[in-house]
């Protein structure tokens, strides 16, 4: 099986070690990954913020720079929903791309740590990948997952909107920050990025102990 | 008007808003999913009041004709409003043909957009809140921050002390709900049994009919629309229903969405006027108030499906932390950010679209499907189009970020420039006020030391 990768402008810039991840999880179950070179962003971040135009040119950038593969993998479900809501098929969020395309629950890693999950917005409602990405955890050797509170209720990023309405942001976020310590989790993860930068951002700045990491790094982790 | 940034920052600070608000919400939601999920065809009756609302829309002039034939007909007046100052201008008018020094009010968003209440009280009318919440707010002169419980934002404790301020004068009200609710109806029955002219909104408008009918839960509205001698009603025109069989899916979808009752308490209905029963007259006013500038935007347009349920605030997580009050609007939430701006002028509410994270938990939840979130990005690209400067340093940011991304070669060079605090990339993370909201309780990352694609050239180099 042959997949190409879309790694998102962001984690490709902040996080590539979850694009590490990604490719490494993939290849131990027989994926062959390629990376277009051309790529760069799916066009949310213009959308979202009011420059739909722009945006809409970034969805057609993006089909002419994956055109011909089978099948587009991508560790974001942000940017799947994003592409996916403007007619784009095809593109997979790794949780997706794992249970439905490949079949596997079972990764085969090992991860022995206490891990609350995150289910984003855009994965529950836009996506509505529903707990595959939970089946996936509780396949994994060692890990203890536990339940956040109001789990589905937004981290309060948002994009924009965490710098535009940074006040009322940061009340959502509190709440969320409330629900991940209270469940005593070392870890909290989640098929984003952008929030766990969100959530992270504050754990970290809290010196609360508690790091965000995100799913396709804990899959691809062994012993 | 402050905009919605500076609004909720405010309201923020009011933690016994928040505490309340966030406490009464979450009540509301729990019940709404209960009875919601009692409904086996829940989602085929949302279809079915989408479809009746798009196809009113899409026939509103011939629907709106209908129903002033058939109104006139049973032998009430019609009057068309083309702004909320006509409108007033003809409740008063009624008002002052009946010599009213007082008239009570049926809870009504309608008459609250056009800010009835104040033009009549100009005219030496005073107009009298019957709904328990909006008396509450009348009382405390508020304004109202949730569509179906207008003083959501207050707690037991702060009514109490306030009706002993206001309507129980020198009296010591007991501490249960039951005391408190006992002053209120001590001081409306008189009014219901006393003043002649009465004014309420409408749920809904059946064209075919030409029955009105008013939704409410606690039978003053219904002392309003049956003792009076004279029944003025304003009526949004999107509240227009075709057909009266439509009634039926909408008396389904209200109530378990707003109030999560399987049956509404008081369906008041009224058909023009009768004989020996009811109000002896009886005046429609159709109100457009932007309204038909709503209905021009093919994607906006949906938000006049809204039949005001409240359950989108109610799930919403901005609205249940900044409470009604930050959306300076008769419409709060996540529908008032979709209403108010078009109805009003974008220019005029030009923050709003923003008052959201996109998170859908509204467009889940809204009983006639409207895509909210949708709507949120249309408008946005329509503030941004219509109100901004192309020469704004957000455009200008916008458009330098655009060409980054057009091109791989600039991307990565961006890149690299990021990792240095500099460039279109960078500036994002190195200009502090842009970004001070951020840093006030979150790190930001740290710009690693190799960029994934970096990383994958090396992998295969090697």
């Amino acid at each position: 099986m042959r997949a190409a990768l879309f790694i998102t402008c962001f984690n490709d810039t902040l996080f590539p070690g979850t694009g590490k991840a990604v490719v490494e999880l993939l290849e131990r179950l027989g994926v062959q990954i390629e990376f277009p070179e051309a790529q760069t962003c799916c066009g949310q971040w213009h959308t979202n913020s009011g420059y739909a135009d722009d945006g809409d040119a970034l969805v057609e950038r993006f089909k002419r720079v994956f055109d011909g593969y089978e099948a587009v993998v991508s560790p974001s479900a942000s940017c799947v929903a994003h592409l996916r809501g403007h007619g784009v098929d095809r593109v997979f969020e790794l949780t997706e791309f794992l249970v439905d395309v490949l079949g596997v629950e079972d990764v085969g890693a090992v991860y022995p740590h206490r891990v609350a999950y995150h289910s984003t917005c855009h994965s529950l409602r836009l996506l509505k990948i529903g707990d595959r990405p939970l089946r996936l955890l509780r396949a994994v050797q060692g890990l203890d997952l536990v339940e956040l509170e109001d789990a589905a209720e937004c981290c309060g990023f948002g994009g924009v909107f965490a710098v535009k309405n940074a006040d009322t942001s940061m009340a959502m976020l509190s709440d969320k920050l409330r629900h991940v310590l209270d469940t005593g989790a070392e870890v909290c993860t989640s098929a984003d990025n952008s929030c766990l930068m969100h959530i992270g951002g504050a754990l970290k700045r809290q010196r609360t102990g508690v790091r965000t990491v995100h799913l396709a790094e804990i899959l691809a982790a062994r012993e | 008007m402050k905009g919605f940034p500076a609004a909720a920052r405010e309201t923020l600070r009011d933690s016994q808003l928040r505490r309340n608000v966030g406490k009464a919400t979450t009540t509301i939601r729990a019940k709404r999913e209960h009875a919601v999920g009692e409904v086996p065809d829940w989602e085929a009756l949302r279809d079915a009041g989408s479809a009746i609302k798009e196809r009113a829309m899409a026939t509103l002039p011939e629907q709106l004709e209908r129903l002033e034939a058939s109104v006139t007909r049973a032998g009430g007046v019609v009057h068309w409003a083309r702004d909320g100052a006509e409108a007033n201008r003809i409740v008063a008018r009624i008002a002052h043909d009946h010599g009213a020094r007082e008239v009570i009010k049926v809870k009504s968003l309608a008459t609250d957009e056009i800010g009835m209440n104040d033009a009549l009280a100009a005219e030496g009318i005073e107009a009298i809140e019957t709904d328990l919440a909006e008396l509450i707010i009348q009382l405390a002169h508020e304004h109202s921050s949730h569509i179906l419980v207008p003083a959501i934002h207050k707690n037991r404790a702060e009514i109490r002390a306030l009706f002993e301020r206001t309507i129980a004068k020198g009296q010591h009200l007991g501490w249960e709900a039951s005391d408190i609710a006992e002053a209120a109806r001590r001081h409306l029955r008189e009014k219901f049994l006393t003043v002649q002219v009465a004014t309420s909104g409408a749920n809904f408008g059946i064209a075919e009919t030409g029955t009105i009918c008013v939704v409410e839960s606690e039978g003053n509205g219904r002392m309003c629309t049956t003792l009076p001698e004279v029944l003025v009603t304003v009526m949004g025109i999107e509240k227009i229903l075709p057909e009266w069989r439509d009634l039926e899916v909408f008396l389904q979808l209200l109530p378990r969405s707003s109030t999560a009752e399987r049956m509404n308490p008081y369906t008041s209905l009224w058909t023009g006027v009768r004989e020996g029963d009811g109000p002896r007259e009886f005046h429609l006013i159709l109100l457009d108030n932007g309204r038909t500038d709503v209905l021009r935007d093919e994607v906006g347009r949906q938000a006049l499906h809204c039949i005001r349920c409240s359950a989108c605030l109610n799930v919403c997580p901005v609205y249940t932390r900044v409470g009604g009050q930050a959306y300076e609007s008769v419409y709060p939430g996540p529908i008032g950010a979709i209403l108010t701006p078009p109805l009003r002028g974008l220019d005029q509410a030009p923050t709003l679209p923003w008052a959201s994270s996109l998170c859908g938990a509204c467009y889940e939840v809204c009983p006639v499907k409207i895509d909210i979130p949708s709507v949120l990005i249309h408008l946005r690209a329509r503030v941004v189009k219509e109100e901004k400067s192309r020469t704004s340093p957000e455009h200008l940011a916008m458009d330098a970020i655009g060409r980054v991304f057009a091109s791989p070669q600039r991307f990565e060079r961006a890149q690299r420039l990021a990792r240095l605090g500099r460039g279109p990339l960078g500036r994002l993370g190195g200009s502090i006020p842009l970004l001070s909201g951020w840093t006030a309780m979150r790190e930001l990352p740290d710009f690693p030391d190799q960029t994934f694609r970096d990383w994958w050239r090396e992998r295969r180099a090697g």
